[in-house]
Parts: structure tokens; sequence; C-alpha cells
């Protein structure tokens, strides 16, 4: 057996489509990609492809529940005089598939939502006073138009997509064509006779492991793939091929990792966070006692293959930096962008609706409400000689709920002391000034806190005003030791007043990490190291998000640690100037 | 759907499973929460739960289920009169989906009938269909708050009150929560974290074997469902008995005073807020030795359950990086030596 060629992405995703065709509901496309040509040709060959009657919906990123999944149709529900319920898209769709728009801005809920249908096959409605159950075999294909590393679709939605196609390489014409409607209606007929032998499964989840892939969602998927792509083929078991299709098209834009080749001894060292690091590696030469031999040999060699055709597709880049041992960068965590959310304000996007009276200045839901009243109709007696064609009464009031993005406040803490030449006190003070004239635009705040000597202080109070903070900024001088401990405390306390208001905060760090004076006040590089990794750890645990620009010429591991420990992106900048700095601050704000 | 996966043949999460059978056995321990990864099959364990669960005696045609026998804290309806003819029925296990509205959860005005015949009933919602059972809460980090406001309030007081479209309705409600969701969401409130009496913490498991299993157990039912189960209905059976068994000793079971003690020892060692912890740890322990067959409450049963039943409730150290399940093991050394 060969490892499969190694075809172009090009070739990759008009192959996930067939196999998407073949099997919609048990695999479901993350495609990622910007509007334009190519992904215009992969959706209408897909289409094409799943024939005439299936149905296609496509889902805005802004549906509301009662569209999503059900619920009171308000018009029928007139007419009739009684509750009639109204199918959701999802259950519209059954059998056929759903297209997400924009899936990198739906919200974490709609997305556990689509989830938990996809898992079930059906849809469980119990809203608006109806319970419903509706089948909803779905597939789903996620339009992700995210450009920056974090923007992405809700994790809880990306994990049950089998394909995660890039389009940013391909053209439209590669992804054209594909195969007549009447060959996938063959291999669906095939598909649910088609095996696999243990082998196959056992090489698949070794294959998974060994590229650091965590999820078990994965080896799952990869495996209905593989009988997607031997039944497309017209076999009944399935092959080698197969599996280093399912192989190519799952894991590898999954692979966090390669196996370390097999002369080498020690595993690179990892370089995520200690919470984000996968499971030891499970190096399959590794003595197991449990693992019978037979079984652990033939794992092996299907292993190898698989991981070898893994291999094949991974762009060049990609490749260099996992076998350099360097994961691929992780999305973080927090999804705030230009601030967080804080909701039940009366400004903002609407969210959702909520019963009361429309007073303290929220704003009545006028079709909510006649939603609510509509059931009611005939037995509300109305006064006579009313002309009113509804009676609408108080407990049918709905009310929007909004909600809006907070202000941020950009905190800046300054590293002035001696260790830190005195052209990046310069340059900081630059960009400070620079990203003030943003945020003024942005109705955002920018404060700042210098530490040097024994000390830190509050420079600037968070403010808007331009002229105050070119003020207290020219009155900065540098020299001294480097308080980093009691820097990060006054910079933890001011981050909290912040979000206390209610805006959310982001602490940019410019230093180079060296702490040389303890939390009292004296010069002891030990004690004073310890003291800012336990300030770290704070504001870690204090969920404060921040940036730490490593300041000094040549980048070091000590910065970094301080980085790590205090759950901030790390940012080396050893030639920024002031412009260069506030990109980089404007970046990894943004992005949160 | 296509029907439950069995709960025998769940690879692994050894932890998770317990705390569900201790829940079934004396669901006074209180909810189970169950954290962790991705894709462990949280949900999938929690709703084969239902197949597990020996059938309970209700009385005929109660919209709430109500215990025939127990006469404390029944429905209107069939509090009075004479006595009530029972039938065996399953036990609930309710599945909250997510986008539930208020009304559908706590209960609300019969449309139909009002419109229909005019009359004022009530409709009992999600709540009233959990009553002696299982109310299950996927990705219970993403509910709504005002929702949570209700499961609380009623969970606390084991009684629904409905005052809403002109009715004013009151019925029993007393379910075992269970809530799953991933830490990476978001983060719990503290009160709702503090309803569960067992917080569990599940992992993907990192063994190839283990995983090779998963998929093929999982490939195996998604292929034929029937067969599969009938496959596994003879483990399941036995499971149920010993679980059956478990419930009637437990009345039984003693708690040896020494016990007790070294509870109180723990929780003082762990700084756990209030006698919750205490509480729940006895009764969990209690449990799982009638599990095991046990008469008495041991050492051994202690430490199994103590990380479930305490790691939800320390309080948050920021300075110590250590998750709160290594911080509960610690703390068993010290106490256990």
């Amino acid at each position: 057996m060969n490892a499969p060629a190694a075809p172009g992405p090009g070739a990759l995703a008009a192959l996930a489509a067939r196999l998407f065709c073949v099997d919609p509901a048990g695999t479901g496309v993350h495609l990622r990609a910007l509007p334009g040509p190519a992904r215009d040709a992969w959706l209408a060959a897909t289409r094409a492809m799943l024939g005439e009657g299936t149905p296609v919906r496509r889902v805005p990123v802004t549906i509301p529940d009662g569209r999503l999944l059900g619920g009171l149709d308000l018009a029928a529900t007139l007419a009739a005089g009684r509750p009639v319920a109204e199918r959701g898209v999802l259950a519209d769709a059954d059998g056929g598939v759903v297209v997400l728009a924009m899936a990198e801005r739906l919200p974490t809920g709609t997305a556990a939502r689509i989830a938990a249908v996809m898992d079930a096959g059906h849809v469980m409605v119990e809203r608006d006073g109806l319970a419903l159950s509706a089948p909803a075999r779905v597939g789903v294909v996620a339009l992700d138009e995210g450009v920056e590393p974090d923007e992405r679709p809700p994790a809880v939605l990306a994990d049950r997509l089998a394909f995660l196609l890039d389009l940013a390489t391909v053209r439209a014409s590669e992804v054209l064509g594909g195969c007549a409607p009447s060959d996938i209606a063959q291999a669906r007929a095939r598909l649910p006779g088609v095996t696999a032998s243990d082998d196959m499964v056992g090489g698949l989840c070794a294959a998974a492991v060994a590229l650091g892939v965590d999820s078990m969602r994965a080896p799952l998927a990869a495996l209905r793939v593989a009988r997607a792509a031997a039944a497309l083929a017209g076999r009944d078991t399935v092959t080698a091929e197969d599996a280093g299709i399912a192989a190519q098209l799952v894991f590898a834009p999954r692979a966090t990792r390669l196996p370390a080749p097999p002369e080498a001894e020690s595993e690179p060292p990892q370089d995520s966070p200690p919470e984000d690091t996968p499971p030891q590696p499970q190096d399959a030469s590794a003595p197991d006692s449990d693992d019978p031999e037979d079984l652990k040999k033939s794992l092996d060699e299907d292993q190898e293959l698989l991981i070898d055709a893994v291999k094949a597709v991974l762009p060049e880049d990609v490749l260099a930096q996992l076998a350099a041992g360097l994961s691929r960068r992780q999305p973080s965590r927090s999804r705030g962008r230009a601030g967080e959310l804080c909701a039940g304000s009366l400004r903002g996007r609407p969210a959702g609706v909520r019963r009361g009276d429309p007073k303290a200045g929220a704003r009545l839901d006028l079709l909510e409400t006649l939603r609510a009243a509509a059931p009611w109709q005939r037995l509300r007696p109305r006064a006579p000689g009313s002309q009113a064609r509804i009676a609408v009464r108080r407990e049918d009031f709905r009310v929007s709920r909004m909600r809006q993005h907070s202000a941020t406040t950009t905190i800046f803490v300054v590293d002035a002391s001696g260790s830190s030449a005195l052209h990046r006190l310069a340059e900081a003070k630059g960009a400070v000034e620079l990203m003030l004239a943003e945020c003024y635009v942005r109705r955002d705040s920018v404060a700042m806190v210098a530490f040097r000597g024994r000390k830190a202080e509050v420079l600037l109070p968070p403010t808007r005003s331009l002229v105050r903070a070119k003020r207290s900024l020219a009155g900065l001088a540098g020299g001294g030791g480097t308080p980093l401990a009691d820097a990060m405390d006054a910079a933890r306390l001011l981050a909290d007043a912040v979000r206390r208001k209610g805006d959310s905060a982001v602490v940019v760090f410019l230093t180079d990490g060296r702490a040389n004076v303890t939390k009292a006040g004296e010069g002891d590089r030990a004690q004073a190291e310890a003291d800012a990794l336990a300030s770290a750890r704070v504001l870690r645990a204090e969920g404060v998000n921040a940036l730490l620009v490593d300041t000094s010429p040549r980048p070091q591991a000590a910065a970094r640690t301080m980085a790590e420990a205090m759950g901030a992106r790390y940012l080396p900048l050893p030639h920024a100037d002031s412009r260069t700095l506030t990109g980089a601050v404007r970046a990894a704000s943004l992005a949160g | 759907m296509s029907g439950l996966f069995p709960f025998t043949a769940i690879v692994g999460q050894e932890e998770m499973k317990l705390a569900l059978q201790i829940a079934v056995v004396d669901p006074s321990v209180g909810g189970v929460l169950v954290f962790g990864d991705r894709g462990t099959g949280k949900s999938t364990t929690i709703r084969a739960l239902a197949g597990l669960l020996p059938r309970m005696k209700a009385v005929v045609g109660c919209p709430y289920g109500c215990d025939p026998a127990g006469m404390a804290g029944i429905c209107e309806r069939c509090h009075g009169g004479a006595k009530p003819k029972s039938e065996l029925v399953p036990v609930p296990v309710v599945d909250l989906p997510l986008g539930a509205t208020e009304d559908r959860v706590v209960g609300a005005l019969d449309l139909e009938r009002a419109l229909a015949q005019g009359v004022k009933a009530f409709e009992p919602g999600l709540l009233a269909r959990a009553h002696r059972g299982f109310l299950y809460i996927d990705e219970v980090n993403l509910l709504e708050d005002h929702l949570v406001d209700v499961l609380l309030d009623v969970a606390a007081s084991g009684e629904n009150v409905v005052e809403r479209e002109g009715l004013s309705v009151r019925h029993p409600a007393r379910f075992v929560l269970i809530g799953s969701g991933n830490p990476e969401e978001g983060e719990l409130r503290p009160q709702l974290l503090d309803r569960f009496g067992l917080s569990v913490e599940v992992r993907t498991p990192g063994d190839i074997p283990t995983r090779v299993e998963v998929v093929k157990r999982r490939d195996a039912f998604e292929r034929d469902p029937e067969g599969f189960r009938t496959r596994w209905a003879k483990e399941d059976d036995r499971l149920r008995k010993r679980i059956t068994a478990a419930r009637t000793r437990l009345p039984q079971v003693e708690v040896p005073d020494a016990m007790l003690e070294r509870a109180a020892q723990l929780c003082l060692k762990l700084g756990t807020d209030g006698l919750r912890g205490e509480l729940t740890l006895m009764r969990a322990a209690r449990a799982f030795a009638s599990l095991e067959g046990d008469r008495c409450v041991t050492d051994a049963h202690l430490r199994r359950v103590a990380p479930s039943a305490l790691r939800h409730r320390l309080r948050r150290n920021p300075l110590d990086d250590a998750g709160s399940g290594t911080r509960v093991d610690r703390a068993l050394q010290e106490v256990f030596g």
C-alpha cells in the first residue's frame, strides 16, 4: 500500500465537497474563505451534486431562536384563533444542508443549539407554549469569513464539523465540476453497508493521537469520511487509500504536532501554555503492557502511512512550524472584540425580548407583543362599539433587551527603569499618543502606569484627553530599578476600577521582564522575580486581558515567562518604533 | 432520536459514571455537574442513564407522577380522596433544550383548552415532568440567566410556584439536576455551582487502545443501534439490579462516627464553605458503600467520592495554580496519610 499522492488544496476541497454530499449529516464542513469566486464555485458544485430535491437553507448569523428551531406562527395563529406552530429552518432542511453565513460571528448560544440538533438528528422545541419535535438530519456548512486567527466559529460547532477547508489559495476553476448527482445517490445507497476493519479504526485513532488531535470527535469523523470515500469509490470495505483521504481531510487541518522521528529520543519542548498542552505524545514504540503486540504492530504501520498522507498535504510553513515543535497557534479563549458584552442595557444591539412594561427607557417590541396577544383574541371580550381589531393587554407587553459593547480602556504599563534604555521610553510615549488620537475616534480611553526606582505610579488615570496625556507623559523620566511586581499590582487595581465602571480593560506592558526590586521596595533580584511572578498569577486569575511587549533589544526568557504567568500575549518587538508598536497593540486588543 | 446508547457500553470515564450511579441510588446527594473536554461523551452518558433506571410507582393519570406511597409533598390532585391507583412508569430524564422559554419550563396556561373551551387550565412544564426524576441541562453554562434563577429557586424548595397569566398553581418538583458543559465556554455562576452535589471533570482519554474502543463502539452503535443495544442489554440489566439492590440496602448502611470525623477534617483542611460539603460527602460515601455491597462506610469509600463531592466547593485561590482536583488529592493525602 502506498500513501496517496499529495493533492493540492483545490483538489482536496473538491474531494471534500463530494464526500460531504455522500454523508452530509455525518460530516459537515467548516469553510474558511472570504466571499469570492472560489467559495461560490464550491457552494455551487456542492449544490449541484446534492441534486434537485435536497433542501439547502441559508441561515443568517442573527437568526432568532424562533426561526432557527421553530415557534409560534403569528399570522397563522391570528387567522386560526389557536396556537399554530411554525417549523424552524433546521427542521425545514431535514435531509438536506444548512449553510451558516458568517459563522465566525455566530453567538455561542446559537452554535450550541445547532450542535445539539446535529447530535440528536432532530429538533426539540420547548418555547412559546409549544412542545415540538421534528426530525432534522442536516448537514452543516459553516462559512467562516474570519481573517484574524482568532476569528473562528464557536468551538462547540467547529468541533463537530469533519472537514475544515481553507480556500485562501484556491482558484474557482479548481473546485468546479465534481460528479453527477446520480453517482452521489449511488454512493449514499452503498454507504450503510460499508465496513471498516479494526485495524483501520485503530490506525485512524493512533494517527490522531500522534498528530496531537485531541478531540474524540475527530477520529469518529475520520471514520465516517473514510466510509464515504469507500462508498463513493464503489467499494464495500474501507481501504488504506480511503483512510488516507480521511486523514488528509480531517486530521491535517487539526494537527498540532508531528510525531518525533524514530531516531530522535526527546520530544521538542512544547511551546503552548500549560493548560493547552495536549496529553503527552503516545510514542508508538513506547512499551504498553495491556496492548497486544500484533495489534500494535499493525497500528504502527497504518499510522505511519496515515501520517505520511497528512504530511503530504500540510503546507510547507505549517509543516516546518510543527516539525520545529512549535504548536500551531491556538485561538485564544476569550472572544471579546472591542469590549466585553454587557447585557441588559438600554442601548446597543437587540438581544431578544422579555416580558415587562415599556418603562424606564425599555423599548416595546411590537411584533413580539402581538405574537403574545394573538392566541387570546377570541377569548377577550371587546368593549361594545370598540373599533379595535386586536385586544392587547398589559401582560402581553414584551420589551426588547439590548446589549452593547462597552468602551475599552487601554492601560499602558511602561518600564522606565535603567534596564530599559531611554529611547524605548520615548517610543512608548509616542505609542500612547498615537493610541490616544485613535481612541478619541473610538470613544475609548487610555491610562498609564510608569514604574522605576522603588515603586510604580499611576501617571495618567483613564482619560480621553490628549492634552492631559501629553502633559503627564512629558514629565516622565527614566532610570533606576525595576519594581515589576508593584507595577502589576497597580495595573490590576486600575483594571479592576475600569471594569467596575462597566468598561473593559486591556493592559499593555512595555518591559523587558527583568524585575529587581521587591514589593517591599528592596533590591533583591531573586525575591523580586518571585514577587513579580506571584503578582502575574493574580492578574491571570482575575482574567485581565493583557499584552506584554518585550522591549529588550534581544528578547529573552524572562519576559516570556512573565507573560505566560499572567496569561498575556507575548510580543517581542526589539526594533519597534512607536508606529509599529501602536499597530501591534491595536491588533492585540482587537483580537481580545 | 436514534435511541439511547447503553450506559455500560461507555468506555472509561469511571468517575462520571460513578457519580451518576450515586445520584440514582441516593437522589438527596444533589445534582451532578459534568465539566470537561469536548467530545468525551458527557451528553451520551447522561442520556444513557435514562435506559438504566428501574421503573417507579406513580399515581395513574397524575401529571406530576406522584408517589402513591409518599404522602408528603404530593400534588393537590392526589391529595385526599380515595387510595389512588398506581402504575409502573419509567423514571423521567428530562432534557432541557437550550433556547427553551420560561413558560415551557415552569408551565403555563393551556392555550388549546383556553381557546377551545374557555377553561383556565394549567399546562405543566418541564419541571413538572422532571418531578421524581432527572433534569438534564446540556451546556449549562450557556443557560440564560432568568432560567437559571427559576431552576435555582425550584431546586432549593422542591416546589414549583407558578403565578402568571392569571394562574396560581403550586406543584411538587423534586428532581436531580444534572448539568454538563465545557468550561471554555464560560464559567458557571457560583450559586448554581453550589447546587450540584457532585462535580466531575472529564478528560479526553489519552491512550490509544481506549480511544480505539470508543470509536469502535460509537461506530457500531451508529450503524446498528438496535443490535448494539441488544448486545449490551445483559450488562445494563446487571447494573440495574445492582442499583436496585443498593437502593434497598441504603437505609441500613452505617456511617461510623470516626468517618464523620474524617469527613469534617477533610472539609476543614480544604476550607469549604458551609456544611453542605460534609453532608454531600457523607451521603455520597454511603451511596457508594451501598453500591459496593458494604454495610459500613470506610476510608476507602470516602477517598473515592471526596474529589467529586468537594472539588467545586473550594474557595478559589488565585495564587495556587494547581487544579481543584489536585488540591483535594493533597488534602486527602494529609488526612488519610
